[in-house]
């Protein structure tokens, strides 16, 4: 024993010098395409030492379906919208909003009050569904599953309003360039002020049964942080950029549509259960901004005037030549639209700057140092869609 | 500060790199820049205090036909709350454009979309490689001229 003791001369003598000594090596772990908690396809690659995560390597594109090709041989700007649908498809109304904005502005119409107040509703309704799905499926990221099941009760209430409106439970096609393709049914005030009363208490049964749950709060406070600054430098935006603690929310910060009109409140990440800009303050972001999209909806719905929904929809949609870039609010963040037109009936180039893509490129900075569980609750807290990402 | 403020600063400080533009009638004024000298650009219009342009909203790959491509670059200030647009235009045969991935984080994975579906290589860039179409894809799918190529790996393409 003594022998072989002396034999070994770089024997150390305390417990951190037996860990210094221990032949460690990082391994990379492939993390996906089909992987339950990538909420689609999307590979991650992790360069992991033990536990603790050195690097995350997203490999994204395997949903990638050459939307902007596909824009520029559309014959007409109208024949985009429903590509638009597909790409963030829990939230399409939000897409949708967002293209047909831009391309009222490229040909310079207005359209009337009734629509706008309509399209706000339908896109506060599309930020509450898609929010529900954040939500529940990021309790069921954490182990949590009796919420998605609650979510999924509550959304499919907002489901109906949407088919009872356009006939379409998922993919909408329902706001056109200068107008909508139905008016809403008589009894949509009603409905909509119905699910109104419905939802509020429900919001407060999500927070007792999920966001001041301890094991939740365990699982997200002081993971995942994201600092204000470098938020920006990756211009992350939505739900994620909020959570950080800044206060930029496009709908009031470079509003469109009727939202100057409507009150509201943009709710921040304070780091109540922990740091700002964690993964529980992206989540809390999510669940107060459901409680402002509904008083958005209420009073939305009080104002809307009457009128022809289809009063400025265009016969024919030729915009003069030139380039515009519109911005709008959807419930993953800032989805922008760079549209090139060049006098013709189709866009000459259509980009879409994708919040998805964005906040998901933004991952490495939130993940290094992170363990491998966190990896999974850092990811839910985006809120990524693929669709959306990989366009 | 105005499109005309800053083209006049961007003039002052870098001269020829600023190389037209057009800052008035148009929904969003743009900034014509020498496309190599971007990143000296980008990184005076994020640290300068009157302007601060703290965040690249969108970088779009062109191509405008003809050979002639480009990236537009639309940037924002979350505190002066200003916009710009910048614009470089470059051709097929010498599509090289200095990258901003050390100015704003953001552009990393854009440029690398411009990379793959225009074939517009970002001098400086640390990770230039394909990103949503495969690894070994060939040409640039959103160039005007682009055929669809008939089989990949063996797989017909067209449907």
């Amino acid at each position: 024993m003594e022998e072989t003791m002396t034999q070994s001369p770089a024997a150390p003598a305390t417990v951190a010098g037996f860990a210094r000594a221990l032949k460690t090596e990082e391994m990379v772990i492939s993390m996906g395409p089909q992987h339950p908690s990538t909420h689609g396809v999307l590979r991650l690659e992790l360069v992991v030492d033990g536990e603790v995560v050195v690097d995350v390597i997203p490999h994204i594109g395997y949903l990638h379906r050459c939307f902007e090709k596909h824009c520029e041989h559309m014959t007409n700007y109208q024949q985009v919208i429903p590509y638009a649908d597909r790409m963030d498809y829990v939230a399409a109304m939000s897409n949708e909003f967002g293209f047909v904005v831009a391309a009222e502005k490229l040909l310079k119409i207005t359209v009337p009050e009734r629509v706008e107040y309509i399209r706000v509703i339908m896109a506060e309704f599309s930020r509450i569904v898609s929010h529900l799905i954040a939500i529940g499926t990021y309790g069921m990221d954490i182990g949590a599953f009796t919420p998605f099941l609650y979510c999924m009760r509550d959304r499919e209430r907002v489901l109906d309003i949407f088919e009872e409106t356009c006939g379409a439970r998922l993919l909408y096609n329902y706001m056109w360039v200068g107008g909508l393709s139905h008016d809403v049914r008589p009894n949509f005030a009603e409905k909509v002020k119905d699910f109104c009363r419905y939802f509020r208490p429900k919001i407060k049964e999500l927070n007792d049964l999920l966001s001041y749950n301890k094991i939740f709060i365990k699982r997200t406070a002081n993971v995942g942080v994201l600092p204000a600054a470098v938020a920006l430098n990756y211009a992350v935006s939505g739900p994620v950029l909020r959570g950080s603690g800044v206060q930029w929310d496009l709908r009031k910060n470079d509003p469109y549509s009727v939202y100057p009109k409507l009150d509201f409140e943009i709710p921040v990440g304070k780091g109540l259960k922990g740091t700002v800009g964690d993964c529980w303050d992206r989540y809390m972001v999510r669940v107060h901004e459901m409680e402002q999209s509904v008083n958005i909806i209420e009073q939305a719905v009080d104002k809307l005037p009457s009128g022809d929904i289809a009063a400025a929809i265009p016969k024919r949609i030729r915009p003069d030549a030139g380039d515009i870039y519109v911005r709008t609010e959807t419930p993953k963040g800032e989805l922008g639209y760079y549209i090139v037109a060049d006098g013709t009936a189709s866009p000459f180039r259509v980009k879409v700057k994708s919040p998805c893509f964005v906040n998901l490129s933004a991952l490495p900075a939130m993940s290094r140092g992170a363990m491998i569980a966190d990896i999974v609750a850092i990811l839910g807290s985006i809120d990524i869609v693929l669709g959306e990402v990989d366009r | 500060m105005t499109a005309q403020n800053i083209s006049d600063m961007l003039r002052a400080r870098f001269g020829d790199a600023v190389t037209g533009g057009k800052l008035e009638g148009v929904p969003d004024p743009w900034i014509t820049v020498a496309p190599l000298r971007l990143r000296e650009v980008c990184t005076l219009l994020r640290d300068d205090p009157a302007a601060a342009f703290d965040v690249l909203m969108c970088l779009s790959g062109m191509d405008y036909g003809g050979g002639k491509l480009g990236v537009v670059y639309h940037i924002d200030s979350t505190t002066q709350r200003h916009k710009i647009v910048l614009k470089a235009d470059v051709t097929a045969a010498d599509p090289r454009v200095a990258s901003v991935e050390s100015v704003w984080k953001t552009a990393n994975w854009h440029e690398r979309e411009a990379f793959d579906l225009f074939g517009i290589v970002f001098e400086g860039h640390p990770d230039l490689r394909r990103i949503l179409m495969p690894d070994d894809w060939e040409g640039f799918p959103l160039r005007k001229d682009y055929r669809v190529p008939e089989f990949y790996n063996g797989m017909k393409v067209p449907y």
